[in-house]
C-alpha cells in the first residue's frame, strides 16, 4: 500500500470541542471576554460568586424609591445574552477570611480586591478540578476571566496578573482573553485550543476598546463599566463596617450584619448599641423582618421610621435616648412629645414617650458612615 | 393523581440569594418534578425566570401580589455539578 493510501484510510479525529469556566460579574469586560472565547469555538459555562458584600441591586430591591430602577441581576442577563450557562456560588462563609485577613491587604477602603481575585480564581479551578473528576471529557479545560491589565490600582496590574495565576492554583490554565497579548502565553494559547493572534491587548482605563469591541459584537447593552459590584470599595459602608468590628473589640461578621450596613441611617450613641433607622416604607419593610432578632422602635403617635437596636439598650435613661433619636427623624420631630412602641425580639411590647431629640443632640460623629 | 409541588420559602432574602436557594433546591430533585418558591424581593421576578431559561428549566408559573413573588417551575435537565 502506497503511503498515501495509508494517509487517506486513517479517519480525522472529530476536534475535541474545549470547554471554559468563565468567571461572571454581569459588567462588560467579562461579557467580552465570554464572547471572545465563544467566537473561537470555544464552550463557556459562567461562574458568579456571590460574597454577601455584592450591590447587585440589593438597595434597589430594599428602597421604595429605587422601585422602578432595573432590579435584574447583570450576571444572568449576561449568561442570557451569550447564551451560556451560569452558576451562581455563594462563597459568603468562606469569603469571611479574605475580608478579615487579606495577605495582600486593602484597597482604598476595606476592600481585599487582590485577595479576592486570587480567592475566586481558585474557587473556580476548585470547581474545574471537580467537574473533570466528576464529567471527564465534560468536564473544563480552562478558566477566563475579564480581567484587562492596569484597570484597577489593586488587582488588575502587569505585576499583579502572574500572582493572581500562581497563588491561585490555576497556573496557566488562567486566561484574560482581553489582554493574552500583554501577557505570557498559557495552557489553551500554547495547546491550539485557542489562537492567540485573535485575542486582545487591552490594557489600562482607557475603556473605549472595550466598547469598540462590544459595538464590533453587536452587544448595544451591557452594564455600566467599571460601575463598583461590591460595597466594600464604598467608602461609606467601609466606615460602617469599620464601626461594627471596632465597638464589637473583634473583627467579624455574619452575613445579617452585611446586609443590614446596607440599609437605614446607622447612628451610634454608645460602644454598646447602634440604632439603624429606616429612610423610607421599602427599609420599613426590610427592617421589619428583623424584629425577630433585635429590640425595635417604631413612632405610634405619628408617622415615623422603624428602627432596631443593634447591641443592647443598658438603662431606662438609654432606652429614652434611643427613642428620643427615633422621635427626631419621625413625622413629630416638632411636636412636644412622641409615642414610640418598643419591641423586645420575642415580643414583649411597651410604649413610651418621648420628647424628640434636638438635632445638636445628635452629634455628627454618631453617624455611622 | 396530583402532582407532588416542592415548596422552597425564601422571603425576606435579598437576590441572590432566593436564585442560589432555587438552584441548590433544583440540584437535589430530578427532572420533571415541580418547585414552587416562594419570594418578597421583587427582582426575583426576574432572576428566577431567567436562571430558569438559560438553565433549560420550564418556569410554569409567576405570581405577584403586594409583597410577595411566586413562582412554580418544573425541573429540566441536569447540568454538570460545579
Amino acid at each position: 500500500m502506497s503511503e498515501a493510501a495509508t494517509a487517506t484510510s486513517v479517519p480525522t479525529p472529530e476536534p475535541i470541542q474545549r470547554r471554559a469556566v468563565a468567571l461572571v460579574s454581569g459588567g462588560l469586560d467579562s461579557m467580552l471576554a465570554v464572547k471572545v472565547m465563544q467566537e473561537q469555538g470555544i464552550h463557556v459555562e459562567g461562574v458568579n460568586f456571590f460574597t454577601g458584600f455584592c450591590v447587585e441591586g440589593h438597595t434597589h430591591a430594599i428602597r421604595k424609591k429605587d422601585q422602578d430602577k432595573n432590579k435584574r441581576n447583570n450576571a444572568l442577563w449576561v449568561a442570557e445574552k451569550l447564551g451560556i450557562k451560569l452558576h451562581i456560588v455563594d462563597i459568603s462563609e468562606e469569603y469571611k477570611d479574605v475580608v478579615l485577613n487579606p495577605k495582600h491587604g486593602y484597597g482604598a477602603n476595606l476592600n481585599p480586591c487582590l485577595d479576592c481575585k486570587i480567592f475566586m480564581v481558585n474557587q473556580a479551578t476548585l470547581m474545574l478540578n471537580k467537574a473533570r473528576e466528576l464529567a471527564g471529557e465534560k468536564g473544563f479545560d480552562f478558566i477566563v476571566t475579564g480581567e484587562v491589565v492596569g484597570q484597577r490600582p489593586k488587582s488588575q496590574r502587569k505585576e499583579t496578573m502572574p500572582i493572581i495565576s500562581s497563588e491561585s492554583g490555576a497556573d496557566d490554565r488562567l486566561l484574560r482573553p482581553l489582554s493574552a497579548r500583554n501577557l505570557p502565553e498559557t495552557l489553551p494559547e500554547r495547546e491550539g485550543w485557542v489562537d492567540r493572534e485573535q485575542l486582545f491587548d487591552f490594557s489600562g482605563r482607557n475603556r473605549k476598546p472595550q466598547m469598540a469591541l462590544a459595538k464590533r459584537f453587536g452587544l448595544e447593552e451591557y452594564a455600566q463599566p467599571a460601575g463598583g459590584c461590591c460595597f466594600l470599595t464604598d467608602e461609606s459602608y467601609s466606615n460602617k463596617l469599620a464601626d461594627l468590628w471596632r465597638a464589637r473589640n473583634e473583627r467579624r461578621y455574619e452575613l445579617d450584619d452585611i446586609m443590614l450596613l446596607k440599609v437605614g441611617r446607622h447612628i451610634r450613641p454608645a460602644d454598646h448599641y447602634k440604632l439603624i433607622i429606616s429612610r423610607e416604607e421599602g427599609e420599613n419593610r426590610f427592617l421589619e423582618g428583623y424584629r425577630y432578632q433585635f429590640t425595635s422602635l417604631t413612632t405610634v403617635s405619628c408617622p415615623g421610621p422603624l428602627a432596631l437596636v443593634d447591641g443592647r439598650l443598658e438603662s431606662d435613661d438609654e432606652l429614652r435616648q434611643a427613642a428620643a433619636i427615633v422621635a427626631r427623624y419621625s413625622k413629630g420631630r416638632s411636636d412636644d412629645q412622641v409615642v414610640l412602641e418598643v419591641k423586645e425580639p420575642g415580643g414583649v411590647a411597651r410604649e413610651v414617650a418621648v420628647t424628640p431629640a434636638r438635632p445638636d443632640q445628635i452629634p455628627l460623629e454618631w453617624n455611622v458612615g | 393523581m396530583t402532582e407532588t409541588v416542592h415548596d422552597l420559602d425564601v422571603r425576606r432574602q435579598l437576590c441572590p440569594i432566593p436564585v442560589i436557594k432555587t438552584q441548590n433546591r433544583v440540584n437535589q430533585l430530578a427532572r420533571g418534578e415541580v418547585l414552587r418558591v416562594t419570594c418578597t424581593d421583587p427582582g426575583a421576578l426576574n432572576d428566577i425566570p431567567a436562571w430558569c431559561r438559560i438553565n433549560g428549566h420550564q418556569v410554569l408559573e409567576t405570581r405577584r401580589d403586594d409583597h410577595e413573588v411566586v413562582i412554580t417551575l418544573r425541573v429540566g435537565e441536569p447540568s454538570v455539578a460545579l
